[in-house]
């Protein structure tokens, strides 16, 4: 019997067992070793994508585009702090180590940050001089590992952030493999040149939040009272989280959700551990504003923020500003298509590389190899961050101008709606079209 | 002398009085009256002076060290000399847990015994116990010397990095990577030196201590040693 005419089973692929299932399977069986990684999480998940404006129209009217004024500064560290950060936009960089990153990376993201006029902010390991000289703000990270850390670097940035936790691994402590732990690295955080460098998980001297409080009356007094002292979380708990942050005597509290990225965890943990940064911002605010200091306590969310919409909707959701990261180093130059022929020798691809702990990024910024880094050139680099916050920045003009707001602070949940019911419960929004608010207590 | 009497000033007044000295200051000799255990005293100096606190102290006393001389004729609370970076700190009692957390330099002498997590994460200090040490002490300790003349705790030196510890009486159980190591030469003079600058030359000999250190067999992660981590 001839079958060639028969119709035939294609190879049909397990959604469970999908090709990256499989080959996560195949490289654990033949390495014994779990995948470690940098950025933050991958998978699809309920985003600002998920929320869209109410323009103005009959029951509300907007401002005129270019020439009534929207403004866009941000006040951070008010509650306590004799000085306060005052940015131009609130729109900072988040927290990099020196080590994650390159000298000139780290001086490319003071540059920009400063043309922008706003603040960016150390990592594990310490302040660097060309961190600190290129930056108008700085502020300083306060880690568990303690690496580099020293009241003179204390005294000279502008602001303190006590590090309890990132998005990407909330309840996780660092690494830097000794791939990267070049002289001035192991200098920096007195250990031996190419050993992996494990941070813990937990400051050495507080456990809990009553602790906290006075290990952030220490800074205080350290630094007399004049520094702003954040406190960052990742997304987890954030109301209790938040609420115990303040209640501890922060002034800013950042909260980064999983989109945010790290130089280098187990994939296991940025995929499955910590909430998205949608679901963590109305608790948030919910508890500054029954604690009544919302707006007098500062919040900064981060965690997949790429455009102005996004800080749009950050904002409007009742953020003060808002953190970036991954983006940032896209700006500079991180996964450049022009590099494309040497991600594929490294096994990945342009916009989808993230080998970053072993330190042979082709774009010179996740890398200690001075020739690779000697790619970056930190001017250049900086002016195109400071074009990137600039777009961003006229980008959350222009919508919070179609609502109808003179200050980006202005813009507010009643704005937006929902196209998800996810989004919906998440943002506490209503669904488009709809009065519902899934989740909501009436 | 300068005197403050916390009972009537306070904490503020007492540390901004110390960061406002310059180097070249006449007033070297301070006495703290009745600190009544408050947190962060004498924290964050950076001058050549001596700070005599007169009784009891709260967390992070004389926290971030410079230069100073601060001594508690008293016990002291949670990470007394946290990340001190020179001078020295004496406490003529007993220390709470984390003391020297993270310190980079100086000297931390306890005349008593110091608690949990003793010398955790510490990065080039010098700390000399003359009691004992409780447990989890110089875990992941990268640099500088611990010396106890008493017993040490359970987990002495979980994942440590190059800190050498010395201890004179019995070790409970050694952490994760770390070894009982040979004591040479170079080690017993830097035991020697330590001694004497806690005052205690006379009644004690540097061969009477064990030296412990680092098997360095984490220092890069290997799957076979998976169930250490």
């Amino acid at each position: 019997m001839d079958n060639s005419e028969t119709p035939r089973t294609l190879p049909r692929y397990s959604a469970t067992f999908d090709p990256h299932t499989l080959a996560e399977i195949r490289r654990a069986a033949a390495t014994g070793i779990y995948d470690i990684r940098g950025g933050g999480t991958k998978r699809a998940l309920p985003h600002f994508d998920d929320l869209l404006f109410l323009g103005a129209s009959v029951s509300r009217y907007p401002l005129e585009g270019y020439r009534e004024k929207c403004a866009t500064d941000v006040w951070l560290g008010t509650r306590f702090a004799k000085k306060p950060l005052h940015l131009k936009i609130p729109i900072t960089i988040a927290g990099m180590s020196f080590g994650a990153l390159s000298g000139q990376a780290k001086e490319a993201l003071g540059r920009g940050a400063s043309i922008a006029g706003t603040s960016t902010t150390t990592g594990d390991g310490g302040m660097t001089p060309e961190e600190r000289g290129q930056s108008q703000h700085l502020v300083y990270q306060y880690l568990p590992s303690r690496y580099g850390m020293n009241p003179d670097d204390l005294r000279k940035a502008d602001a303190i952030e006590v590090v309890i936790g990132q998005g990407a691994k909330p309840g996780g402590g660092g690494m830097l493999l000794g791939q990267k732990i070049s002289d001035r690295v192991a200098q920096m955080r007195t250990l031996p040149m190419g050993i992996d460098q494990r941070s813990a998980c937990r400051h050495p001297d507080w456990t809990g939040p009553d602790d906290l409080e006075i290990k952030i009356e220490e800074l205080r007094e350290i630094t007399d009272w004049e520094k702003p002292i954040y406190v960052k979380v990742g997304a987890t708990r954030p109301y209790y989280d938040v609420a115990l942050a303040v209640k501890s005597g922060a002034d800013v509290v950042v909260l980064d959700g999983m989109q945010g990225g790290t130089a280098a965890t187990q994939d296991v943990f940025i995929e499955h551990v910590g909430i998205p940064i949608l679901a963590a911002i109305r608790p948030a605010v919910q508890a500054l504003q029954d604690m009544g200091l919302h707006r007098k306590v500062q919040l900064i969310v981060s965690g997949g923020i790429r455009n102005g919409a996004d800080v749009a909707k950050a904002l409007a959701l009742g953020a003060d500003a808002v953190a970036i990261g991954t983006a940032a180093l896209v700006a500079l130059g991180d996964n450049d298509p022009r590099y494309q022929a040497e991600y594929e020798a490294l096994g990945s691809s342009a916009g989808a590389y993230d080998d970053w702990h072993e330190g042979r990024d082709p774009a010179g910024i996740t890398t200690q190899d001075p020739l690779l880094a000697a790619r970056l050139d930190p001017v250049m680099a900086g002016r195109r961050l400071a074009n990137y916050l600039a777009v961003m920045t006229l980008e959350a003009q222009t919508i919070a101008r179609a609502c109808g707001k003179s200050h980006l602070h202005n813009l507010e949940p009643e704005d937006l709606v929902a196209l998800t019911i996810e989004a919906a419960a998440m943002a506490r929004v209503p669904l488009a079209g709809t009065d519902w608010i899934p989740g909501a207590k009436f | 002398m300068p005197e403050v009497d916390l009972a009537r000033s306070t904490r503020r007044e007492l540390n901004a009085a110390l960061h406002a000295l310059l180097p070249e200051t006449n007033e070297t000799h301070w006495l703290v009256r009745n600190p009544g255990g408050q947190h962060a005293l004498a924290a964050g100096i950076n001058a050549p002076v001596t700070v005599e606190i007169d009784g009891h102290a709260g967390y992070y006393c004389a926290g971030m060290n410079q230069q100073a001389n601060v001594i508690i004729n008293g016990n002291a609370g949670v990470g007394v000399a946290e990340n001190m970076m020179s001078g020295m700190v004496h406490v003529k009692g007993d220390a709470s847990q984390a003391a020297g957390a993270t310190a980079h330099g100086g000297l931390l002498v306890i005349d008593g015994n110091a608690s949990a997590r003793c010398g955790i994460s510490m990065k080039g200090v010098d700390i000399v116990v003359k009691g004992s040490i409780g447990p989890m002490s110089a875990f992941m300790a990268q640099a500088g010397n611990l010396v106890v003349l008493g017993d040490a705790g359970e987990a002495l030196g979980d994942s440590l990095y190059e800190t050498r510890i010395f201890v004179r009486g019995q070790v409970k159980s050694l952490g994760a990577d770390c070894t009982q190591k040979e004591m040479r030469p170079e080690h017993l003079e830097i035991l020697a030196a330590l001694l004497a600058q806690a005052g205690v030359e006379d009644s004690v000999t540097p061969e009477q201590f064990k030296r412990y250190g680092s098997a360095r067999q984490l220092y890069n992660f290997h799957v076979d040693n998976a169930s250490a981590y």
